[in-house]
């Protein structure tokens, strides 16, 4: 008897659904609410939009967070399932690769789909940075440095910012300044648009000083930012450098989760497709410039894909900052105000909460597809600490060009 | 124990923080109040007068706003674990004079009518607990949610000595029918079992259970719901009035038989709940003022304050050595496989969760007592109470054997045999040439003496008395008897023991009966000795129920079982003299086997005295019958003697420790304080004593 053949399926997002980010602050909308707790709202929340998924039919729970320990430890996967009252018969585990984390649970997941070993998952991230500073209690092996296997300021992102300014003269303050005010004014306008709160699910906020709140909006925001405003804040990572607070993602709070499922099971369930995955790729850069990451990664997506960077009419960069997207765009010859472009604004204005933008990206890429049929194929990338670059290539099911690989099983969907 | 007088505190004021939420879809501004008294989940969030001053101010600037169209609705809830847990008993207990009474309950319903006259929709996010004038709040709510974990939903007030007396009584019967509503205000304080939260939404106490993983969130959701017209509740119509008058006339006539006069609450509820059909919700609200105002003023109200105090402290034994000295308990020996081996073996082994080994002479005894166990098990896994795994686990944990030498491994052997001194003095003889050096030596003995027990052991400092009261797994007392030579080790291990059995600890000295059956044999010895003199039984046996007892005598001797009563009656008798008197009554009941009382009328009705048994009596009977009160007060001076005599030997250090006792391990009410306030308000201590047992105002309405 011949060794079965994995069934290899396509993979379709679901839906997604994310917290409200909150500033990481002692004075932060979410200093007084668990990380574990945002993780579990958003997968009860995307339970509840959905339910025709018995929630039985979970074959798997990934949640990635940067720092797995205190109310971030103990396999959140596992934690959070159990927590949001999922059946114990589902399986969960933690995962981690720092700002890409919940793109390779989704990623990771999404494999696991594919090659039929599971037909549904539930894949997010979420990091409390005001429980969890970043690095805060690392231990990085002595080699690093003493075989200068990186350089010593590879683990402050800031400077590896400033280092990418440093690598692409052509990438000026200015045009930094820019990227960052436009963030701030398409967040605005994409909030004004109603673009943004569908995807949010509100998380109850304890605070014994007032009484209990609710999270129903972004907290990082600064809307009406202008370049004449951010133009001459301190440049904190280097004296005389370039990279402010008006051009780097804010310290943030906040879960993102979304539903992914093999397309026939999705059908099988009457789950709709959002999007659905062509292709995805890591890659590692130099970790002392690895903002640069997205572009071997993307390379790479595209070629597994067949794809050219031309065919990609939507793009969802992660704003760790902005010179980091600014030398993405020019690798690729976009421009930096090319409407493609974070539609929603990014990072800088909405914030980052390490382990979770990844699943952010791709729920705001989720939504640009419904609204642009015209657009085929889109993409989410990142770039990663210690120098790694992450990127999913997706496809426009509203396109009309869009086959559902079940149809010839005459599925509705 | 410092008198409660000295522990009277502070108001630990709860405050009312309002925010403005949005609720989501453009439904407008929700102000959401959080109840909060800014400490951890150990301090419950109560409302005393400054709490509700807050509540009302708050509620006032909401109820300008909702007139200002600035808000769409009001919602309350709680801090984690807390909806609130009532009103503030230490500071409604503390209040001196009638009219601050009356004037602390208006200003309660005051504040809660606020949320009646809102002008927009107000709700109840019930998160945690919610007692008395805490569910109360909520009922006062146009709607509530619940959380599903919520445990404790109730209206205790008429077992505290109080009514619900702000709305409950009037709300209640008209939300949840007037049967549900008697169960409610009446039978569930008198059983204290709250409602959790599917229980309290399947009778209509709550509109809808929600999950507590985002209670708050979703209770947000669905007012918002509720405002929109999305979704509406609808309500029960009024009952008709004969099915109303019919369900009060069978509730009256139950509390007459159990309550009977013995203290004003429950029929001063049943008085409110009887009106709230038909009087207005003005006048309706008047009355239950007026009813608080007459409570908060009675010596029982406060006397249940005192035992409620009493009972919550208990957690904290007085007088037990440090924690640190208790050794552990891993593996549990039981000396004996009767009835009551089997008992403790069963809680040893669920509450410690370690082996334990229980053993008889002869393999039959064994298998009895295993088969016991089994037969306990089986019944709480068939229940439901108890899960299949966890009954595997307590069969496989307890084990039987008719070899001493099994017990050689344990850390704690307890003999639960024969009331015979001799008998147990041999197997605490033959145990110590097995047993570790170290192992603690516990007796269940209800009235022997536990020093003369160890008298003759090599190590006597290791034996101390853990004296369970039957059932075993329902009663909540354990007496923890200090002997001669008790060392500080064995009583830490007995009180760290009896706290793992999640039981209360009273510490007690080596002295014949200690407590409870000191207390309650001396009463059925008096009792029957009235009858010995010529008192009907049917007399005697009503002589007690102003007092509102669990039970009439006759039944607590058919209960602890004639043969022991007249057992330990003789031998406290042999050890305290003829304050305990000689029955041959009683003799000749016991050696007969005689039936000593009636099937009771009704399920949780009394069982009256037989009146046949009067003739085990007559041939003797010389003397003066008394009446009831003659007989009463027999009982009640005999027991304000032994009182003084215990306090005066130190069985126990304070009064309070008499009361626990009383209340938890003879079940006598909170209305009487256990026993030493009744003693006091009475007038008998003062008689009989010369002096007061506790403090004027203690456990009374001060009397200057």
């Amino acid at each position: 008897m011949p060794t079965p053949a994995p069934r290899v399926r396509r993979v379709v997002f679901v839906d997604g659904v994310r917290t409200p980010f909150g500033r990481a602050r002692k004075d932060g909308l979410y200093a007084n609410t668990r990380a574990d707790d945002l993780s579990v709202k958003t997968i009860r929340e995307l339970l509840r939009r959905h339910p025709s998924l018995p929630p039985e039919r979970v074959d798997e729970v990934a949640i990635a967070a940067t720092t797995q320990q205190g109310d971030q430890g103990l396999t959140l996967g596992r934690t959070v399932g159990v927590l949001a009252g999922l059946p114990r018969s589902v399986p969960g585990y933690a995962i981690d690769r720092m700002c890409a984390g919940a793109m390779t649970a989704v990623t990771s997941t999404a494999a696991a789909i594919g090659v039929g070993a599971q037909d549904v998952a539930l894949a997010g991230g979420v990091e409390h940075m005001g429980h969890h500073p970043m690095g805060f209690d690392a231990d990085p092996n002595p080699r690093f440095l003493s075989e200068r296997l990186v350089e010593n300021d590879a683990l402050n992102m800031g400077v590896t910012a400033e280092n990418l300014h440093d690598t692409f003269p052509a990438l000026t303050r200015e045009r930094a300044d820019a990227f960052g005010a436009a963030s701030q004014a398409k967040y605005a306008a994409a909030l004004a648009a109603g673009k943004i709160d569908p995807d949010l699910v509100p998380v109850a906020l304890r605070d014994p000083e007032n009484g209990w709140g609710l999270a129903t909006a972004d907290e990082p925001p600064r809307p009406g930012t202008t370049v004449e405003a951010i133009r001459a804040l301190p440049t904190p990572f280097r004296p005389g450098g370039r990279v402010t607070a008006g051009t780097a993602a804010p310290l943030t709070d906040g879960a993102a989760s979304c539903l992914l499922a093999a397309e026939d099971t999705a059908s099988e369930l009457g789950l709709p497709a959002r999007m659905r995955m062509v292709s995805f790729a890591y890659a590692g850069v130099e970790p002392s410039i690895m903002g640069i990451g997205p572009v071997p990664a993307t390379t790479k997506a595209l070629q597994r894909a067949g794809l050219t960077i031309d065919d990609i009419g939507l793009f969802e960069i992660n704003e760790a900052f902005a010179v980091q997207v600014l030398s993405f765009l020019d690798a690729f010859g976009i421009a930096d105000d090319d409407p493609r472009v974070n539609q929603y604004g990014g990072a800088i204005a909405v914030g980052h909460p390490l382990a979770s933008s990844g699943v952010r990206l791709m729920l705001q890429l989720a939504r640009q597809f419904a609204d642009h049929p015209e657009v085929r194929y889109g993409l989410t990338t990142m770039c990663v600490g210690l120098g790694q670059g992450g990127t999913v290539v997706w496809e426009n099911p509203n396109h009309t060009d869009y086959e559902s690989s079940d149809a010839s099983e005459g599925s509705a969907l | 124990m410092s008198t409660p007088t000295a522990e009277r505190r502070a108001e630990r004021v709860t405050h009312a923080h309002a925010r403005d939420i949005r609720l989501p879809g453009g439904g407008g501004t929700l102000a959401l109040v959080t109840l909060d008294n800014g400490l951890d989940h150990t301090k419950p969030t109560t409302l005393g007068p400054l709490g509700i001053a807050e509540l009302t101010a708050t509620l006032t600037g909401l109820q300008a706003r909702a007139a200002a169209g600035e808000i769409v609705a009001v919602a309350v809830t709680g801090k984690p674990y807390f909806f609130v847990a009532g009103a503030d008993l230490t500071q409604v207990g503390s209040i001196t004079d009638r009219p601050t009474a009356l004037a602390f309950a208006r200003a309660g319903h005051a504040a809660y009518e606020l949320l009646h006259s809102m002008g927009v929709p107000t709700f109840a996010f019930v998160n945690g607990v919610a007692l008395g004038g805490g569910l109360e709040l909520a009922l006062n709510c146009d709607y509530r949610t619940a959380a599903s974990d919520v445990r404790a939903l109730a209206l205790p007030e008429a077992g505290l000595g109080l009514v619900p007396g702000w709305g409950g009584a009037y709300l209640v019967p008209r939300l949840v029918g007037i049967e549900k509503a008697l169960d409610v205000v009446l039978t569930r304080p008198a059983t204290n079992k709250p409602y959790a939260a599917d229980e309290a939404a399947s009778i209509g106490l709550v509109d809808v259970v929600l999950d507590p993983a985002d209670f708050l969130e979703e209770s947000i959701r669905w007012a918002a719901r509720v405002v929109s017209g999305e979704i509406a509740v609808e309500r029960r119509p009024l009952d008709p009035a004969p099915l109303w008058d019919g369900a009060v006339a069978v509730a009256r006539q139950r509390l007459d038989a159990v309550v009977a006069g013995s203290r004003p609450a429950p029929g001063r509820a049943l008085d409110l709940v009887a009106e709230a059909r038909d009087a207005s919700r003005t006048d309706a609200f008047a009355a239950e003022d007026e009813a608080l105002a007459d409570l908060i003023m009675s010596d029982e109200m406060r006397a249940s304050v005192y035992a409620f105090g009493l009972v919550s402290a208990g957690k904290r034994p007085a007088g037990a050595p440090d924690r640190s000295l208790a050794q552990p308990v891993t593996r549990v020996g039981i000396v004996g496989a009767g009835l009551m081996a089997a008992q403790i073996a069963t809680l040893f082994a669920q509450r410690l969760g370690v082996p334990v080994v229980m053993r008889d002479l002869d393999q039959e005894r064994v298998d009895k007592g295993l088969a016991a166990v089994k037969a306990t098990v089986d019944r709480l896994t068939s229940t439901g109470r108890m899960g299949q795994a966890a009954g595997a686990r307590l069969l496989g944990s307890i084990h039987g054997t008719t070899d001493l030498a099994e017990f050689a491994s344990c850390d704690l052997v307890i003999e639960a045999v024969t009331e015979i001194l001799d008998l147990k003095k041999r197997v605490f003889a033959e145990l110590e040439t097995v047993i570790a050096p170290t192992a603690i030596l516990a007796t269940n003995t209800s009235a022997l003496s536990v020093s003369a027990m160890a008298a003759d052991l090599q190590h006597p400092e290791r034996v101390v008395g853990l004296h369970f009261f039957n059932p075993v797994a329902a009663m909540p007392l354990v007496e923890v008897v200090q002997a001669e030579h008790t060392s500080l080790e064995a009583l830490a291990t007995g009180f760290a023991v009896a706290a793992k059995l999640r039981k209360t600890a009273v510490l007690v000295v080596d002295r014949p009966g200690f407590v409870v059956n000191r207390l309650l044999v001396l009463l059925l010895g008096v009792i029957v000795d009235a009858v010995e003199h010529g008192t009907p039984v049917e007399v005697a046996d009503r002589a007690l129920r102003p007092l509102g007892l669990p039970m009439p005598p006759f039944e607590l001797f058919d209960l602890v079982g004639p043969a022991v009563g007249l057992h330990v009656l003789t031998s406290l008798r042999e050890d305290l003299g003829d304050r305990f008197p000689r029955s041959p009554g009683l003799e000749k009941l016991v050696a007969d086997g005689t039936r000593i009382v009636l099937p009771a009328p009704a399920k949780g009705l009394p069982k009256p005295v037989d009146p046949a048994i009067q003739a085990a009596f007559t041939e003797q009977a010389v003397g003066t019958p008394l009446d009831e009160a003659g007989v009463r007060s027999s009982v009640l001076t005999a027991l304000t003697v032994e009182v003084g005599h215990m306090l005066a030997e130190g069985v126990v250090s304070a009064p309070q420790q008499i009361d626990l006792c009383m209340i938890l391990g003879a079940g006598w009410g909170f209305h009487l304080g256990g026993l030493t306030p009744y003693l006091d308000r009475t007038g008998y201590s003062e008689r009989v004593l010369g002096r007061r047992l506790l403090p004027d105002g203690v456990a009374n309405v001060p009397t200057v």
